[in-house]
């Protein structure tokens, strides 16, 4: 049987504010266990919840930015449970009324832009961090984590194999960061995905049973568990087996996905209205506000990209992959002026590779665009080579500097001078006379060898375009 | 000076005039507190150290000459309110070890103030209680008959003030909390409109109703507190922002014209006759004072009681699962897991009250009856706000007993907390409009007991209310008679 794969995601992104989304404590990342947790944090008697309006601030540019509605009005409801890094015994979460609804994310399936609706976007606050280990068969309580405003977005269930999965994932991430919402950074747990994934025979309407699978805390995680998953899934229902609703958690270290609770353990959260906090009234000139603050979304940047600069759509895609590289380009074309496909080459070529090298982020690049601006427009004005451009982005890279300074210490200039260029080409052909006269008698493959040792005697120098000039005309007697 | 016929204001201008020293006053109340409050036991903690440094800056400031006016008053707080370095219980076991790291926004205020802390007041554990019987403190016995409850759940604050043991007492009402102690123990109490005081460190029983507020002997009295106690506070997202008022400014304000509502349902059987007779004659004292009187409805009142134990038990259940022994407050010495430690922790630190309120209102938040309870209670609410406003049309305060009975006797509702709630059937409609409402004494009833007279007032019309019941007390002395245990 052929078999239709069904996934949608819940995506927590963790929002880039300053201070917690009910208390005024830091949400800054790695600080001493419960050194950042304040009184309303450890939910001592008698504490009361204020919301912070940059998290709010920060779900209207996400709802404009994935074109959802913003709530003019829209509630915070308590989720009541128990857990030891819960001090309230309930966490703050939107229920019935969330900030956001609908919206969409573009992927791509086919070669065709696809949308892949969004159901809702919230805000609630994070938990704290329990630790099993180091304590002696006790559990540790960090609450520095407790009250980390979170935007919960989800998806509907629109894509189709774990690939589409991750590309809405990488969109996804890209546009949080892109809005200056989320530092998205995966490894400290400020993106994380929650997959629901189900399988149907091919042209069935109705859906299968879901399981959602957690922990999907890198990308390539995120693909593996939702393969392993779907094959799970498939094997189980063409070996006479029904799919039970559940919870199950990816294992990378053994590449699989195990369940962690059933549909008929889920808990009664017993949702409602918090009576400690007002209903949120966000009025348009706030939404208004916040649109203007927004910067060009990268979708758009790509389109302007290829009609304004004449890039191709790859290149265009390649330099919106995120923000900051789209700023170091935009801000390399502003230094080197109608080059959009020399600055695109070098950002797409030299310094991605660079930063992959070194493992760095566009952010923390060695070379800055005013400092590669000076290379490039060496390249453009002749001065050096393509070649010899490499030789000096590496040394700026390593020790830093201006590319005119490297070019005049070492001497690294592009010979254009006619003359010098003539006397050299004259040299190579008083010493070299036999093939001199292969190539006028039409072996023309012989020219690559006096581009060689012209070269050679430059030391890499020469204009190459001048040199073949000099060369075809010389040769041709 | 007799501490048990001086009115705060009288105190506060023999501490400005230096006839007495605030280390003097907080000394003679601590003795009154040791030689009195064993019988009642209206304390649960008394600190006499802290109160005496208290005493002792408070004087620094009055000989500066920068003293307020109630700089040097002792005051004498619920054990709900969260003040540092206190214990502060709620009157549970739960918080039985709880030494507040904080001060609420009202602690601040008073300190702001100059005032002193006497001490904290007994209550029924986290506020849950119309007798003061389910303190895990103890009882605390009414003054004008110790083997009568003062009412709760602020009756240790309502009895400290009748015994005159302190000046003025804070206190909270969360469905009548305030004014039916106030008019069991025959002194005057207030509940402001909701979010004029602030809730921030005052420990949460169900946060839309919960209203700090005061009792004292006058309505003079509870004005000069509530001057201090009200203020907003950002802390506090239903804290209210208006400009700061004198709850005095009105006080001598003639009655010519008021119109007095009375609400059918209030006065249609269920209320005891001595209750009544009081009402009555207090009725006509402010004809004689030029109010008239017009009947309303409040048709919903009957639906207040059931509403208010569908919401308060909702939002109790919730606020009180902080309550785990994970951070602070009682863990069970021995368990076997976390399930357990929760199980045992809960089951050994919350009296038998708590725990019918938490299970009601987790049975009333389940899926499958949320609709039916819950939703169903809130929209009977609004129906019930609606009626307040419609009769707002038509007179400018609403009277009525503050409760069916004099005091009850200690024990006699315990065993059935359906007759328990019912008791406050005339306060509760008041929480869930969130209006302001007072009780006044206005009499004696069968045994000699104190008969409370209510007035319910409009959104922020507490001025108006205590200058109202002000006027009453100028020409009654209800106000100033105290029980024969007070003057010893």
């Amino acid at each position: 049987m052929e078999w239709e794969v069904v996934i949608g995601l819940e995506t927590h992104a963790q929002l880039a504010t300053h201070s917690k989304i009910f208390s005024g404590a830091s949400t800054a990342f790695g600080a001493a266990p419960n050194a950042q947790a304040c009184a309303v944090d450890l939910a001592l008697p008698g504490v009361l919840p204020v919301l912070n309006r940059a998290a709010v601030e920060h779900a209207i540019r996400f709802g404009l930015a994935v074109g959802g509605e913003v709530a003019a009005r829209s509630v915070f409801a308590r989720k009541n449970y128990f857990y030891p890094d819960l001090p309230k015994g309930y966490q703050i979460s939107q229920f019935e009324i969330p900030v956001v609804s609908g919206g969409r994310i573009f992927i791509e399936r086919d070669g065709v832009e696809t949308a892949i609706r969004l159901t809702r976007a919230h805000l609630e606050e994070d938990a704290g961090k329990s630790l099993h280990e180091d304590f002696h068969g006790l559990s540790g309580i960090d609450l520095n984590r407790a009250g980390t405003p979170l935007l919960e977005i989800v998806s509907e269930p629109d894509m189709r194999s774990a690939a589409e999965a991750v590309a809405y994932a990488r969109i996804l991430h890209r546009l949080v960061t892109w809005i200056g919402i989320c530092d998205g950074n995966m490894q400290e747990g400020s993106f994380r995905c929650d997959a629901n994934v189900s399988v149907r025979p091919k042209g069935q309407q109705a859906f299968g049973t879901r399981c959602e699978i957690k922990n999907l805390n890198s990308f390539r995680f995120m693909e593996k568990a939702i393969e392993y998953e779907i094959q799970r899934q498939i094997e189980w229902i063409e070996s006479g087996g029904t799919v039970v609703q559940e919870t199950r958690l990816y294992d990378p270290d053994r590449d699989e996905t195990r369940p962690m609770r059933s549909k008929e353990d889920a808990q009664d959260y017993r949702y409602f209205p918090d009576p400690d906090l007002l209903p949120l009234c966000i009025d348009t000139p706030w939404i208004d506000r916040v649109r203007e603050s927004l910067p060009e979304l990268p979708e758009a940047m790509r389109g302007r990209f290829v009609t304004d600069f004449g890039l191709s759509p790859y290149d265009a895609g390649v330099l919106t992959a995120s923000y900051d590289l789209a700023q170091y380009f935009l801000a390399l074309m502003a230094d080197v002026a109608g080059e959009a496909k020399l600055c695109a080459n070098w950002v797409s070529g030299e310094l991605a590779a660079a930063l992959h090298r070194d493992g760095l982020e566009v952010r923390q690049s060695r070379i800055s665009p005013a400092q590669l601006g000076g290379l490039l427009r060496r390249i453009q004005d002749g001065t050096v080579s393509g070649k010899m451009a490499k030789e000096i982005f590496d040394a700026l890279w390593n020790d830093g500097g201006d590319a005119d300074t490297i070019i005049a210490s070492k001497g690294l200039q592009q010979i254009s001078d006619v003359s010098a260029l003539e006397k050299i080409v004259e040299e190579l052909m008083a010493a070299h006379p036999d093939q001199v006269a292969e190539y006028r008698s039409g072996k023309e493959k012989v020219f690559g060898f006096f581009v060689g040792r012209a070269m050679k005697a430059s030391g890499g120098r020469a204009n190459p375009a001048q040199l073949n000039a000099i060369l075809k005309a010389r040769l041709a007697g | 000076m007799n501490l048990a016929n001086t009115s705060l204001r009288q105190l506060a201008q023999a501490l400005q005039a230096r006839q007495v020293s605030s280390r003097e006053l907080a000394q003679a109340y601590l003795e009154r507190i040791a030689r009195l409050d064993s019988g009642l036991g209206a304390f649960i903690t008394t600190d006499h150290e802290r109160t005496l440094a208290q005493a002792d800056a408070a004087d620094a400031r009055i000989a500066s000459g920068t003293a307020g006016p109630l700089t040097g008053i002792p005051i004498a707080h619920k054990d709900i309110f969260c003040a540092q370095g206190w214990l502060t219980t709620c009157g549970s076991k739960m918080l039985s070890s709880f030494v507040s790291p904080y001060d609420a926004h009202v602690i601040e205020q008073f300190e702001v103030a100059g005032a002193l802390i006497l001490g904290k007041t007994n209550m029924d554990e986290f506020a849950m209680g119309s007798s003061n019987e389910t303190s895990f403190y103890g009882q605390v016995k009414n003054p004008w008959d110790l083997t009568r409850v003062p009412g709760g759940s602020s009756g240790g604050s309502a009895a400290a003030v009748a015994a005159r043991l302190a000046p003025a007492a804070t206190a909270t009402d969360t469905g009548g909390s305030i004014r039916q102690p106030a008019a069991l123990c025959g002194i005057s109490g207030i509940k402001p409109t909701y979010g004029l005081v602030s809730r921030y460190g005052m420990i949460a029983y169900a946060s839309s109703l919960d209203q700090g507020g005061v009792v004292a002997p006058s309505a003079d009295d509870l004005g000069l507190v509530l001057n201090t106690m009200v203020g907003f506070d950002a802390r506090d997202s239903t804290s209210i922002e208006r400009p700061r008022e004198d709850y005095t400014a009105l006080l001598d304000q003639p009655l010519k014209g008021l119109r007095i509502g009375l609400p059918r349902e209030f006065f249609s059987g269920g209320v005891s006759a001595d209750v009544e007779r009081a009402i009555e004659a207090a009725l006509q004292e402010y004809e004689r004072l030029g109010a008239t009187r017009v009947e309303i409805s409040l048709p919903n009142t009957a639906l207040s009681v059931p509403v208010y134990y569908v919401l308060a038990p909702a939002e109790a259940s919730s606020n009180l699962s902080r309550f785990d022994g994970v951070r602070y407050g009682w863990r069970a010495s021995r368990y076997t897991d976390l399930a357990d430690m929760y199980e045992r922790s809960r089951a050994e630190g919350f009296g038998p009250e708590v725990k019918r309120r938490i299970l009601t209102g987790t049975y009333v938040l389940s899926r499958g009856y949320y609709d039916a309870y819950y939703l169903q209670a809130q929209r009977v609410r609004r129906l019930i706000v609606n009626d307040f406003k419609h009769a707002f049309t038509q007179c400018d305060v609403i009277m009525g007993p503050s409760t069916p009975t004099v005091a009850f006797g200690l024990g006699e509702k315990s065993s059935d907390p359906i007759q328990m709630y019912l008791s406050d059937i005339f306060t509760i409609s008041v929480n869930l409009a969130g209006l302001p409402g007072l009780s006044i004494p206005a009499g004696f009833g069968e045994g000699g007991l104190p008969v409370g007279l209510q007035l319910i007032g409009d959104y922020f019309s507490e001025a108006r209310l205590l200058n109202v019941a002000h006027r009453y007390q100028q020409v009654t002395d209800w106000h100033a008679r105290v029980p024969a245990l007070a003057s010893a």
